[in-house]
């Protein structure tokens, strides 16, 4: 067990060293976030839209780094560098779990910029509740990561398949967690859709958190959710891992 | 160091490799010459336990490769046919990376990164992105990457292919002096024919996912194909004679004979028979190949050298 740790924090090691040598490469990733924070939120009713919206730009900015995140395997797939990874020692869940656990930096980091970007417009924080929020957050970006490698090691060679899949995926899950406009007033199908999609209960949660509510249901309901993510997307990747070559 | 045993790997209709067996010493310095599509980086990749075999069996370094995957990796150092450094990541940090992947503790590993940057010449780009690398310095900082754990097995796929002769000819020094000072068992795929024939002191020559020979180059040659002595007289009719006493073959005021050691039948003949001329022609791995084949091993090779294939 401590091996597979060791084995971990090597991998996960290389992964965060391209990040820190190189910032800007988290702010790119965020620029769609940014856009529709600086866009969309003065579109929004009432005095205190940012309190809704911001929250919701949060799980929004890591639902698009991290479900992105694969296609820099698949680049090392075909360079040849994640060849020579599975040649070495290093266990096989190792090579997943790390590469999904430092989903969790560039999340932290975007979360602290978007909060500092809106706190002079009015933006309240309650750092507590937000703390806690940080932590369901991490938990789901890590299971998004993990199925993001997944979609790349299943991909193999075929990129539009990696990027259709994503892409595909990736504005219905925005929109059916109520990111941009609220799901209450929707129709009933569209309720129900959005009560099927983890994200939504990652997003109440963020926003009751966000906003110091702490003890409230969906407290509880985020952290199922975002646990769940997350071992869903793990015990898949490494699955998907262990086949590789 | 390694053993196979009808080692196989069948890729739906594609019997990419079919049968091998192969046994290599410690110590060796094997090539396996092939074209492309023979099965050479299929056979080294059921080696490095990348894939596993369809049917058959394989050791590496003492161990199976199907279910000792680990100790085989612990013991194998890999360099495959594409780059192994990441393209967003420095030299430098892949090296001591990979020294972790070993087990190295981070300033071993980084002592031992120093220590490879500095012998492949790879000090000036060593913190440099790896994208910003040209060939030559990412082939090199592969090697490097392949070495970090002093493997006692080496495993590299097409080295050189890519490369422009100098840097060809820089890497292959590196191979070599490489098991010269450190005794390391190297298997390397190529399918240059000078490459095979300059550095290994055996040579598996593959084709169709199967062993077709397997030699010193040397041996290959003068067992396959042997040194072809060509003597010219002043008329035909001289050759004829010659021809008859020393059992060759006339072509106008030539003779040619075929001999496993060409020099020295060339001697002795220049002073029994008295030619004008006398030359002699060594055979190259490729003419193994053909005559092995019917093929040519060289890409702009397309149809076959008649004369050649008659001798
Ligand atoms: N992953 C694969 N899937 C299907 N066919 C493959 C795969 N890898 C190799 N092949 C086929 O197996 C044969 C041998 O390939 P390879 O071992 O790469 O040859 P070499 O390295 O000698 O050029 C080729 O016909 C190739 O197309
Ligand atoms: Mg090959």
């Amino acid at each position: 067990m401590t091996s597979l740790v060791a084995d971990t924090r090597v991998v996960f090691s290389r992964e965060l060293r391209p990040v820190i040598r190189d910032p800007f490469s988290v702010i790119f990733s965020m620029v769609q976030p940014l856009f529709f924070l600086g866009l969309f939120a003065p579109l929004l009713p009432g005095d205190s839209s940012l309190q809704w919206f911001v929250p919701g730009i949060i799980v929004m900015s890591c639902l698009f780094g991290s479900s992105m995140t694969g296609s820099n395997l698949l680049f090392e797939m075909q360079t040849g560098s994640h060849e020579r990874m599975l040649v070495t020692p290093l266990r096989r869940p190792a090579l997943l779990i790390g590469r999904a656990l430092k989903e969790i930096v560039p999340m932290l980091a975007q979360a602290a910029l978007i909060v500092a970007v809106c706190v002079p417009f009015g933006f309240e924080l309650h750092l507590g509740g937000a703390l806690l929020g940080l932590v369901i957050l991490a938990g789901f970006c890590i299971g998004l990561g993990a199925l993001s490698y997944t979609l790349a090691l299943s991909s193999k060679n075929r990129d539009w398949m990696f990027w259709t899949v994503q892409q595909t995926l990736l504005f219905p899950l925005l929109l059916l967690a109520g990111v941009l406009l609220p799901i209450e007033n929707g129709p009933g199908w569209l309720q129900a859709l959005s009560k099927a999609n983890p994200m939504t209960y990652v997003v109440n949660a963020e926003r009751a958190l966000f906003n110091g509510d702490v003890w409230a249901r969906s407290t509880a309901e985020g952290l199922v959710a975002a646990a769940a993510v997350g071992l869903l997307g793990l015990v898949v990747g490494v699955r998907a891992m262990k086949r590789s070559d | 160091m390694i053993e196979t045993r009808e080692l196989t790997k069948h890729f739906k209709e594609v019997r990419a490799v079919d049968g091998v067996d192969l046994s290599v010493a410690r110590g060796e310095l094997v090539a396996l010459l092939g074209p492309n599509g023979a099965g050479k980086s299929t056979t080294l990749r059921m080696l490095t336990t990348l894939i596993p075999p369809t049917s058959g069996h394989a050791e590496v370094a003492g161990f199976d490769v199907v279910r000792q995957q680990r100790e085989v990796r612990l013991r194998i150092g890999y360099i495959g046919q594409g780059n192994g450094a990441g393209h967003s990541q420095r030299g430098r940090d892949e090296l001591i990376s990979q020294g972790r992947a070993y087990g190295m503790r981070v300033p071993a590993a980084r002592a031992r990164a120093d220590e490879l940057i500095a012998s492949l010449g790879l000090g000036e780009v060593a913190n440099r992105a790896v994208s910003t690398l040209s060939g030559g310095q990412r082939r090199r900082l592969d090697i490097a990457m392949g070495l970090i754990h002093a493997p006692e097995l080496l495993f590299l796929d097409e080295p050189s292919t890519g490369l422009d002769p100098q840097n060809r000819a820089n890497l292959q020094e590196h191979i070599v002096r490489l098991r010269a000072e450190h005794g390391t068992t190297i298997v390397l795929t190529t399918h240059y024919l000078e490459e095979a024939d300059s550095m290994a002191e055996r040579v598996v020559v593959i084709d169709h996912g199967r062993i077709i020979a397997d030699d010193t180059p040397q041996r290959l040659k003068a067992t396959h194909v042997g040194d072809r002595v060509i003597l010219g007289f002043a008329s035909a009719h001289e050759a004829g004679e010659a021809a008859r006493t020393a059992g060759g073959e006339q072509r106008g005021a030539e003779v040619r004979i075929t001999s496993d050691d060409g020099p020295r039948l060339a001697a002795r003949l220049a002073g029994s028979l008295a030619p004008v001329s006398i030359e002699v022609i060594r055979p190259t791995l490729d003419d193994v190949f053909l005559t092995l084949t019917g093929r040519s091993l060289r890409e702009d090779a397309t149809t076959l050298e008649p004369a050649l294939v008659e001798a």
